[in-house]
């Protein structure tokens, strides 16, 4: 699944990183620790995650991630958007809790 | 081949960029991909830990066709107890850096899991030196 179907399917708000709309999806990754997303999150995956700074997109562009979607409406930090632009990695909002958005994620991949 | 950066304590907006410009250079070296993830994932912890608990350091970065060796020398206040250090969850982060998702302890062991060499050598009020080797 690419990255601008999961925006359709889970009415996500694409915030920066539009040219990585069409990156291909393997699976997701949960975490707000960021030594734990270095060391076990894995290329292609979605990162679900409360963080907003730009040590995230740095971050997603090492590990290769295919995109982030940040929770309970929260947004980004202007640097953390510029980073995600350059690195085609889009940055994606949602209301939900990472509770919710992460079960509605899971069960779209695995349908 | 030799690379050279300089990193800054307390400036969280450079970490990586080390990290970033060596993954490109060992992909235009045609490396293979799980050797570059593991140096990567090593190379951005060793980077995060000078800037969140050290006051400025330099990487020096040797690629020869066998290895990579890299050496992160700090000024700092040092590991009193590096044994301590290597412990999965131990942390002296402060509560801004933990705030934002770095020191969970997990930096060190990580290096540990994602190197084939690690060696670490520190004196506590001057500063830390890290040697890393990965071999292709
Ligand atoms: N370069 C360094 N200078 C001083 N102390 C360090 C350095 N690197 C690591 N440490 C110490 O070792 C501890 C564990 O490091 P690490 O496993 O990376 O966890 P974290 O960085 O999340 O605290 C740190 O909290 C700190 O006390
Ligand atoms: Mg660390």
């Amino acid at each position: 699944m690419k990255v601008s179907e999961l925006v359709n399917e889970l009415g996500l708000k694409v915030f920066s990183g539009e040219k990585g709309l069409d990156n291909e999806i393997t699976g997701g990754y949960v975490s707000d620790l960021l030594s734990d997303v270095m060391g076990n999150a894995r290329d292609g995956q979605v990162w679900i995650t409360l963080q907003v700074h730009q040590n995230v997109m740095a971050i997603a562009s090492l590990k290769d991630m295919a995109a982030i979607i940040l929770v309970k409406g929260l947004e980004p930090n202007e640097n953390t958007l510029q980073h995600s632009n350059n690195e085609n990695i889009p940055i994606l909002g949602t209301g939900l809790s990472t509770f919710e958005i992460s079960g509605k994620l899971y069960e779209l991949l695995n349908r | 081949m030799r690379l050279s950066f300089k990193i800054e304590g307390g400036d969280f907006t450079q970490a990586g960029q080390a990290s970033s410009e060596v993954k490109k250079v060992l992909k235009q070296l045609g490396i293979d991909a799980k050797t570059i993830k593991n140096i990567v994932i090593a190379l951005y912890e060793a980077e995060v830990n000078i800037v969140a608990h050290a006051y400025r350091g330099t990487i020096d970065v040797e690629i020869d066709d066998k290895k990579i060796t890299i050496r992160l020398t700090d000024e700092g206040p040092g590991i009193p107890d590096i044994e301590m250090a290597m412990k999965e969850g131990f942390s002296t982060a402060s509560k801004k850096v933990r705030e934002m998702g770095f020191g969970a302890g997990m930096g060190l062991p990580n290096i540990k899991k994602n190197t084939d060499l690690m060696d670490i050598k520190s004196t506590v009020g001057v500063g830390t030196e890290l040697i890393m080797v990965n071999y292709f």
